[in-house]
């Protein structure tokens, strides 16, 4: 059974030109151990997913329709102080700037053990302790010391290497990483992925990575979503993804980063125009503007987001 | 206009304030015309009556009509709370900006000597200069302008420093402009919301303090018909007698001044663009 | 080969440590630049790359002459400029000209494009007739690929791509010579940055523009540089042609940068030697003693922890100095896949 199973999922925040819908009927599932990594540009409708899931949209945000279901279980009816148990506990969260995720007054240690003592009922020299442990797990050097240090005397690797430590406490089922390693340099970006996916793999919890990079993607994911304007364009197999990406919005992408390796010299190739403006939607699908193998009916009905082998996909061209 | 459906919107109390805050200033602005009888009209045969069809709001000791002396009032205070608030406004502009753009050792005097007036008590520091140069509409205006002029320097100082660690300030830096083009136009327009919202409390701060200065028979000297001297002079005298001669002046004191406040509120939370996006 | 148009030689910018409030003392000093000399090229484009603190941001910014270098010379055209007056550098101004990373907060929000595009006209040709002006507007907006009519805009109406777009215009008013571009792609979601590296391509082509080119994306440097620095903790550790820093990383610190950055290709990846990276770049404040470098060196020799390198062809380190040849490991070009 999947950990996570994501069924027709729509989100819309209030604002004051009226509802922007940011995420449209969105269906996604990660197994136990596996990384799905989650691409998109900005306004894609990523970041808001992972915040559906855990129930954080802020008094301006509700989910609208579909179901999100933990292992089995219904998030979407859940009272919110039967969230608060699971987030932290069943689920957590890293997100982009640990500069800002950790308390600034609170030593690390203490940080590290909160959600154990919260939702594990642990005395705070027993969570101290697995904090300790906790450290040593995510490679801080000299964990003794550490959890008794305060966070801006930690490098921002190692904090953000705290922050995994916090997030693995509770043994989660889904760690969900927005933008993990963005705010950080690229030779730490890789220390700190490689361990992170390590340790999905070891405790069999499920990773959902949300990026931009398609680097990180391609070197740490197993299977990919793309998102645009809202809505799932494409998800397959890493490898296939990038082997044969099908939408015309996934090919575009894929052909517009400049790459490590391959010829250089020529121009780029790009998608023409700007993402599109939430608060006003393409009445079709929402890459139809700027898709340069659009149809008439493209611009006019949305394409369902249909299965293909092992492929899910949202294109009419594609049947 | 967004600004407006936004206000309404998002907060009704400071739209109600905004609302007295005008009729205030149309009262103020035509309280020639609106003034049934002139404000220092006597006539000893109407002496203390109560309020009534012929005298809306009652007359006081001499027979003056207590409604005209009140709207006349409201001219004297917002000529007060405006030129003195406008004083104070570009006093802070010209402190906050020297301050914070050029920074150092300048920033450094500035802030001190700041420091060092800002723990004065306002309202001794008023009477001790008032005693000095005498009671008047002009000292008054200057020395409000002064003593709120100074204290908002700070805030100015504050957004001047985020907008001058911008980008686009240090475009403007890079591509040679001048210190003056600087600071008029990448600066100032910048830091207008919070001028603004510094602008408007500090009309309700001063109207305050002016009645203040005239119920101590330092302020603006009689006959001029301001709502503080009205407080002390017949309103106290004739407190059993007419209360509503003292009534009159402080209601309308208490509810010009608590609507600017909360209009001013309002203005900080939507135009101060740190506050913007916490939603 | 061209003469240079920039030539920065032994640059040092230090900014001052100090205590105290009123009586100010120098307690120490942060070298974010340190030692660094380059030439650009008329008509080429240099990368500086490098992570955090290394020094990339104030080695440009002390060629635009914001920041004072505290040792060192800087040469525009064949002139020195390291000490010119706010005044002499006034010519200079005009022919150097910044793109900005965060289209957000480098466009002024409260002046419509128009008036952002054209201030530069504005600060150096003040007597141009308003119409010129309006015109020159329009023109450079066409250039960068947006409508002339949106120059009555304000900056909150246009997406981020966009915007980079009238930052770039803005830079280009005054045909300017160089072009310093500060991480300017960076901040872009990939569809638009793609748009915007051709623009800046196509761009130095049609107006015979010089980069210096500032970003931490190998990927992005590896498009658009002629040649590349690698920069760590304010020096350059290497400096050559990019397709020989891409093919033959030499220093231990380009070939670990490398390596790090992941490849948009899961075959690749799969068979890629997974990256052995130790520990983070240290602080600009207390820099570690000889190769700053060698507390994280996987190739690591004595000397390093004592001597400062000397640049030996296009790498500052010990491993290739001439009598050491026989320390050299063999391993050479595996860092580059």
């Amino acid at each position: 059974m999947s950990v996570l199973d994501i069924n027709g999922l729509t989100v819309s925040f209030r604002t004051e030109t009226g509802r922007v819908y940011a995420v449209n009927d969105t269906s996604l599932h990660v197994d136990p151990g596996e990384t799905l990594a989650v691409v998109g540009e900005s306004g894609s409708g990523k970041s808001v997913t992972a915040l559906a899931i855990l129930r954080l949209l802020g008094e301006a945000g509700r989910i609208d329709q579909g179901s999100i279901h933990l292992e089995g279980e219904d998030l979407t009816a859940l009272s919110e102080l039967e969230m608060t148990r699971i987030r932290g506990n069943r689920i957590s969260m890293i997100f982009q700037e640990p500069m800002t995720s950790l308390n600034p007054v609170i030593q690390v240690g203490r940080q590290v053990a909160e959600p154990l003592v919260l939702h594990q009922g642990l005395t705070w020299a027993q969570g101290l302790e697995r904090a300790h442990d906790l450290l040593a797990k995510v490679a801080i050097p000299d964990p003794g010391a550490r959890i008794r240090e305060n966070p801006h005397q930690l490098s921002g690797g190692m904090r953000q290497r705290a922050m995994i430590a916090m997030a693995l406490a509770c043994s989660p089922r889904l760690i969900i990483a927005d933008e993990p390693t963005t705010a950080l340099d690229v030779t730490v970006q890789a220390q700190i992925l490689a361990l992170l996916k390590d340790l999905t793999v070891e405790t069999g919890a499920a990773l959902i990575l949300i990026t931009h990079d398609l680097g990180v993607v391609a070197r740490y994911a197993d299977r990919v979503t793309v998102m645009y304007g809202g809505r799932i364009m494409e998800t397959a197999k890493a490898t296939n993804l990038y082997r044969d990406p099908r939408h015309p919005y996934t090919r575009g992408l894929m052909n517009s980063i400049p790459s490590l390796d391959g010829p250089v010299g020529a121009a780029l190739s790009t998608i023409e125009g700007q993402p599109p403006d939430l608060a006003h939607p393409p009445p079709g699908c929402p890459f139809a503007p700027r898709c340069s193998q659009r149809q008439e009916q493209c611009e006019k009905q949305v394409p369902p987001l249909r299965r293909d082998g092992e492929r899910d996909i949202a294109c009419v061209r594609h049947d | 206009m967004s600004f407006l459906k936004r206000l309404w919107r998002d907060k009704k109390l400071g739209a109600i304030g905004g609302l007295i805050f005008l009729l205030f200033l149309f009262c103020g602005v035509f309280a020639d015309f609106l003034a049934p009888f002139g404000e220092n009209e006597t006539d000893l045969s109407v002496r203390l009556l109560a309020p009534g069809w012929d005298y809306l709001l009652g007359t006081d000791h001499l027979g003056r009509d207590v409604l005209s002396r009140v709207l006349i009032g409201a001219q004297l205070s917002m000529v007060v709370g405006f030129l003195a608030a406008g004083l104070a406004t570009v006093i802070s502009i010209i402190i906050g900006v020297v301050s914070g753009y050029f920074g150092g050792r300048i920033d450094m005097l500035i802030q001190r000597f700041v420091d060092a007036w800002m723990t004065f008590p306002d309202l001794v520091l008023l009477i001790v200069v008032v005693s000095i140069v005498g009671p008047g509409m002009p000292q008054i205006i200057i020395i409000l302008g002064c003593l709120y002029g100074i204290a908002g320097s700070r805030i100015v100082r504050g957004s001047v420093i985020t907008v001058k660690e911008s980008m686009y300030t240090h475009a403007a830096q890079s591509m040679g402009a001048s210190t003056m083009r600087i600071l008029v136009r990448h600066i100032v327009p910048n830091v207008m919301p919070v001028v603004i919202v510094l602008f408007t409390t500090r009309v309700g701060a001063t109207i305050l303090a002016e009645a203040g200065l005239s119920f101590l028979g330092l302020g603006v000297p009689p006959p001029a018909p301001t709502w503080g001297s009205m407080l002390s002079g017949t309103g106290r005298t004739y407190m059993y007698m007419g209360p509503w001669l003292a009534l009159a002046p402080g209601l309308c004191l208490t509810i010009v001044v608590y609507a600017i406040n909360v209009y001013g509120d309002a203005l900080r939370d939507l135009l101060d663009p740190r506050m913007r996006g916490v939603r | 080969m061209t003469d240079p148009l920039i030539s920065v030689s032994d640059l040092k910018v230090h900014f001052p440590v100090t205590e105290g409030v009123l009586i100010t003392r120098q307690t120490g000093s942060v070298k974010a630049v340190d030692g660094v000399s380059f030439d650009v090229r008329k008509g080429e484009t240099l990368s500086l790359v490098g992570e955090s603190g290394c020094g990339k941001s104030t080695t440009a910014l002390a060629v635009l002459r914001m920041v004072e270098p505290t040792a060192g010379s800087i040469h525009f055209d064949g002139e020195n400029i390291t000490t010119l007056d706010r005044n002499a550098m006034r010519p200079y101004r005009q022919r150097m000209q910044m793109v900005y990373q965060d289209p957000f907060s480098s466009l002024n929000p409260r002046m419509k494009v128009a008036d952002i595009v054209g201030e530069p006209l504005r600060v150096h040709r003040p007597d141009q007739p308003r119409s010129d002006y309006r015109k020159r507007v329009r023109e450079l907006l066409d250039v960068v690929g947006l409508l002339p009519d949106m120059a009555d805009r304000y900056p909150h109406e246009f997406s981020g791509g966009q915007r980079q777009r009238i930052g770039i215009a803005r830079a280009l008013a005054l045909q300017p010579d160089l072009l310093i571009c500060d991480e300017a792609v960076s901040a872009l979601d990939v569809s638009i940055q793609a748009q915007v590296i051709n623009l800046l391509m196509t761009l130095q082509k049609e107006f015979n523009l010089t980069y210096l080119f500032i970003s931490h994306d190998l990927s992005v440097v590896r498009h658009v540089s002629d040649r590349i620095a690698v920069m760590y903790l304010g020096q350059i550790v290497e400096l050559k042609k990019r397709d020989d820093l891409f093919a033959n990383p030499e220093h231990p610190y380009t070939r670990t940068l490398l390596n790090a950055v992941p490849v948009a290709n899961p075959d690749l990846e799969a068979r890629r030697e997974q990256p052995l990276i130790i520990g983070e770049v240290p602080s600009v404040r207390n820099p570690p003693s000889g190769c700053r470098f060698h507390p994280r060196c996987p190739d690591v020799l004595p000397e390093c922890r004592t001597t400062a390198p000397g640049v030996h062809g296009n790498v500052a380190c010990h491993l290739y100095a001439p009598n050491d040849g026989a320390t050299l490991p063999g391993r050479t070009s595996e860092g580059g896949s």
